[in-house]
């Protein structure tokens, strides 16, 4: 455990540092990237933003500085909006997070459905669930967006083009992040139940009279439930990532379209926090989906 | 996704393998012949006919600009071909590279090419392109440099794990015996004895590249206007779908959709014949 | 009859049947017993009471208990035979239960969602069973995980579940083999306690020719998916008929019993091996031209019945 935790640190550590050392490897000076880039800047506005970075210190006392006062909250002001990046975090956070929820209970219900359909029924069915999410999986998801908003959104107008703020705004969107998933949850959620269903304690089960039913929920999908959840996990923190690209796609005012457009604008505190952010929540879901694995399994658990 | 929904699934296995192998073989021929076969020029602006639907003139119709949606998507077949290419060349030499390295002379090399490995999966999905590209700028060649960067860890992980069984085979230590130098033998016959397994994971990768590219020109961060990349042609075509006009993003994102689902009908048994394990 | 198998024959692809016209029967509170190599066919029987056989097997004969065929009956009938007439005991108990629920669990499953019984009754019944197979403790038993416990421990959580639904016949699958002496020798007690208790019929299956001549009241002797002899136990032991039974008895050691090991030679036949005359021909030190060419018929000998061309008179 405090092995995992010390790796975590180190990953996490080496990825801020990818994050703020990439300031220096852009060429020229780092004032100008930092500033945005521009060609006509005053002496002055140079100075203001040298001092602001502290740019005359030590690479390592700055890093050192920055990560400070992110562990602290302290992102830095936006080029940009000339804001304060962690207030711009937090009030995009909250529709970025809502599309994260909705998306999980979509692909995981959806998945795992479409996983135990195909275990269970095996033959035509299996073999259409697979095709299927495979070809779904296929399909880049800003297609899928473009598609879902032409056809639902336009055509038949029953969902909100653009914009965000309701569950209504978030039903495409989200529909589009779990289109990518239900391949790999769907997968991952047949192959451990077929798996587990050869095991010598379904029979058991079987032979003592429980109903076909009970016994793969009971037995059969309580004993996938490992790598389904850890799927599911690593899938939810990677979509993290994938809002970027749905939110670009919908017009979505949250965490993913902030970092879309401080590229396009050459802000880069934004851009180094949400990339943060993003990369350490990333970190952080994948260690909690290990660490909650002894409650699925007793076998992972230490004895007290 | 109106026309791929209805593509056959598995239980018409043989015939999606040769409507895969002809959508594709189609798809290069008119990315090589673009200039003979297109109708217009992929950016001859005529305002006359914006929004056109599909038409004689205009056989899938035309964007804002009036600019032929068929003419383009045509002469975007060769960007939107080109880039993954390369970008998988980066990222083959680069991992091939890196992961003959880590499997010949393991210990510390080994445990590098792992650490640096593992701080680029500490990124998901594109954000570290996405940096690159936060860095250098907005480009073509900034998003295949990238992408290429970003796919080489994951050719090095499983180039690594070819190569260590490879390097337990008894020819590797004939060679040495025979005084061949480490190079020589890495190079000679190490990473040819490899070509299969690793050629097959490419054409497995091909797909995911060329959607990874659309991805960043969608976004705005790969290739820019003028092209007619489909990604950027999807971008560009998004405002059209609130007017109404469907055709600058579908005929755009099916193309994307239809290569990227054939090659991967393809890849998969490609890969099986090629011998890629566990990809 | 309790359990009577008639001519059951059961076919799954190979080039000979998994089993051949197999015929035994249990009486109530009797111990009937199935020995035979690995292979040999003697779980395939086991299961076939329960009507758990291969997928595209193909069966024929019938599998009655208590007058019904099982091969015949409805899945409702079918459920309610597995629930609560026939329970069965497996060779490894630790891969017997669901590693990821509760000893608890799995006891009072059956009794909560076959039988219908109340959450509380069943948890009463599972810790009176636990006392009943002599678990110490076993409120704590309850809350524990199959992997906290040890094998022998185990294997009485499993005799204790095949009791909850009160059966009548007990279909012990190697239920010891896979313990240590000690513990075989307290499960085998344990076996013998409850079955002489509640009365049960049990078909007690086990690859120990000894074990079978002591533990059971009568005894087949398997080979190749054919039974080629069934004796009481006693007479068995004592004066062994069929070919394949004396050189099963020769193979093991006994203590003060200077005669050499001789192993049966050659090796037990696979599924791809057919044959037109008797299975144990090639294996056979006495064998004859007629063995090879024509099938045995049981005929009466000691008590009981062996096939053996040798017998014929
Ligand atoms: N599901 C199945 N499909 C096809 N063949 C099977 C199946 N189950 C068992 N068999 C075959 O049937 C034969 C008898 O198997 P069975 O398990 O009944 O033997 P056994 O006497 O119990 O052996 P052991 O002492 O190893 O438990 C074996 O050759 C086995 O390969
Ligand atoms: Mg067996």
């Amino acid at each position: 455990m405090a092995r995992k935790l010390a790796g975590l640190a180190v990953t996490l550590l080496a990825a801020s540092f990818v994050i703020f050392g990439a300031s220096y490897a852009a060429p020229g000076d780092p004032v100008t990237f930092l500033a945005g880039g521009k060609e006509n800047l005053t002496p002055e506005y140079l100075a203001a933003v040298r001092a602001q970075y502290h740019l005359d210190d030590p690479f390592l006392v700055q890093y050192g500085r920055w990560l400070g006062g992110a562990v602290s909250g302290d992102l830095g002001r936006s080029l940009q909006y000339n804001d304060q990046v962690a207030d711009l975090l937090a009030a995009r956070l909250p529709s970025t997070l809502a599309l994260v929820g909705c998306t999980a209970v979509l692909f995981t219900v959806l998945g795992v459905g479409l996983g135990v359909l195909a275990a269970v029924r095996g033959g035509r069915v299996d073999a259409a669930v697979v095709a299927g999410t495979t070809l779904a999986t296929s399909v880049p998801p800003f297609v899928v967006a473009t598609a879902l908003i032409s056809l639902f959104g336009v055509r038949l107008g029953w969902f909100p083009v653009m914009g965000g703020g309701s569950l209504w705004h978030l039903t495409l969107p989200a529909v589009t992040l779990a289109v990518g998933a239900l391949a790999v949850v769907s997968r991952v959620t047949r192959q451990s139940m077929i798996e587990q269903r050869e095991l010598d304690h379904v029979t058991v089960a079987r032979a003592s009279g429980l109903s076909e039913r009970l016994i793969v929920v009971r037995h059969v999908l309580r004993g996938a439930l490992g790598p389904i959840v850890t799927m599911c996990g690593l899938v939810t923190a990677g979509m993290l990532a994938g809002t970027v690209i749905v939110e670009a796609a919908f017009g979505l005012n949250g965490v993913g379209s902030l970092l879309v457009n401080a590229i396009n604008t050459h802000d880069f505190p934004v851009t180094q926090a949400v990339l943060l952010l993003m990369v350490t929540a990333y970190i952080l879901v994948t260690t909690l989906v290990e660490l909650v694995q002894p409650l699925i399994d007793p076998r992972a658990r230490r004895p007290a | 996704m109106t026309a791929v929904a209805t593509l056959p699934p598995s239980t018409a296995r043989p015939l999606g393998h040769h409507l895969a192998t002809a959508f594709l073989a189609v798809v290069v021929l008119a990315a090589l012949f673009a200039p003979l076969v297109a109708p217009y020029e992929p950016d001859a602006v005529d305002f006359a006919a914006t929004l056109a639907p599909v038409s004689p003139e205009h056989l899938l119709g035309a964007d804002q600009s009036g600019r032929d949606l068929l003419a383009r998507v045509l002469y975007g077949a060769r960007t939107s071909l080109v880039g993954p290419l390369l970008l998988l060349a980066i990222a083959s030499v680069l991992g091939v590279a890196l992961g003959t390295l880590a499997a010949w002379r393991r210990g510390w090399v080994d445990a590098v090419v792992g650490r640096v490995t593992d701080v680029m999966y500490a990124f998901p999905g594109l954000l570290f392109v996405v940096l690159v590209v936060a860095v250098f700028g907005n480009g073509m060649t900034t998003a295949v440099v990238a992408l290429g960067l970003a796919y080489a860890p994951t050719i090095a992980k499983y180039t690594r794990s070819v190569a260590v069984a490879e390097c337990g085979k008894p020819y590797i230590d004939a060679y040495r015996v025979q005084g061949m130098g480490g190079l020589a033998i890495c190079v000679r016959h190490l990473v040819p004895n490899m070509a299969r397994p690793i050629v097959g994971y490419l054409v497995v990768l091909f797909g995911e590249g060329l959607m990874s590219l659309a991805t960043l020109s969608f976004l705005g961060f790969g290739a820019q206007p003028p092209s007619s990349d489909w990604g950027l042609m999807v971008k560009e075509g998004q405002p059209a779908v609130v007017q109404g006009a469907f055709l600058p993003v579908l005929v755009p994102g099916a193309a994307i959709a239809l290569v990227v689902v054939s090659f991967n009908v393809l890849g998969v048994r490609f890969a099986d014949r090629l011998g890629v394990r566990g990809s | 009859m309790l359990l009577s198998v008639e001519e059951l024959t059961v076919e799954a692809g190979g080039r000979r049947p998994i089993l051949r016209e197999v015929s035994l029967t249990v009486g109530r509170g009797e111990i009937v017993g199935l020995v035979g190599e690995s292979g040999s066919g003697k779980s395939t029987i086991a299961r076939s009471v329960l009507r758990l056989l291969p997928q595209r097997a193909r069966v024929s004969g019938r599998v009655l208990v208590e007058g019904d065929d099982v091969l015949a009956m409805g899945p409702e009938a079918l459920r309610g035979l597995r629930s609560s007439t026939v329970s069965m005991i497996y060779q490894d108990p630790r891969s017997s239960l669901n590693p990821v629920r509760r000893i608890g669990d799995f006891l009072t499953e059956r009794m909560v969602h076959t039988l219908g019984r109340p959450k509380a009754q069943a948890r009463a019944t599972a810790l009176e069973l636990l006392a009943a197979v002599g678990m110490r403790d076993p409120e704590a038993r309850l809350r524990q995980y199959p992997h906290e416990l040890s094998g022998g421990m185990l294997q009485r959580v499993v005799v204790a579940a095949a009791l909850a639904a009160g059966p009548s016949l007990l279909l012990a699958d190697e239920a010891t083999s896979a313990l240590d002496v000690t513990t075989q020798a307290e499960t085998l007690a344990l076996l013998r306690r409850v079955q002489a208790e509640r009365g049960l019929g049990m078909l007690f299956i086990t690859h120990d020719l000894h074990l079978a001549a002591a533990f059971c009241d009568r005894v087949h002797v398997l080979y190749a998916g054919t039974i080629v002899e069934s004796r009481p136990a006693k007479e068995l032991f004592a004066d062994p008929r069929h070919p394949y039974t004396q050189g099963l008895l020769a193979c093991t050691p006994d203590l003060g019993d200077p005669r050499p090991i001789r192993p049966v030679p050659g090796r037990p036949p696979s599924l791809d091996d057919a044959f037109d005359g008797c299975p144990f021909a090639p294996r056979c030190p006495h064998a004859t031209g007629r063995c090879e060419s024509a099938r045995p018929e049981p005929v009466t000998a000691g008590g009981g019945a062996a096939a053996c061309h040798l017998l014929e008179p």
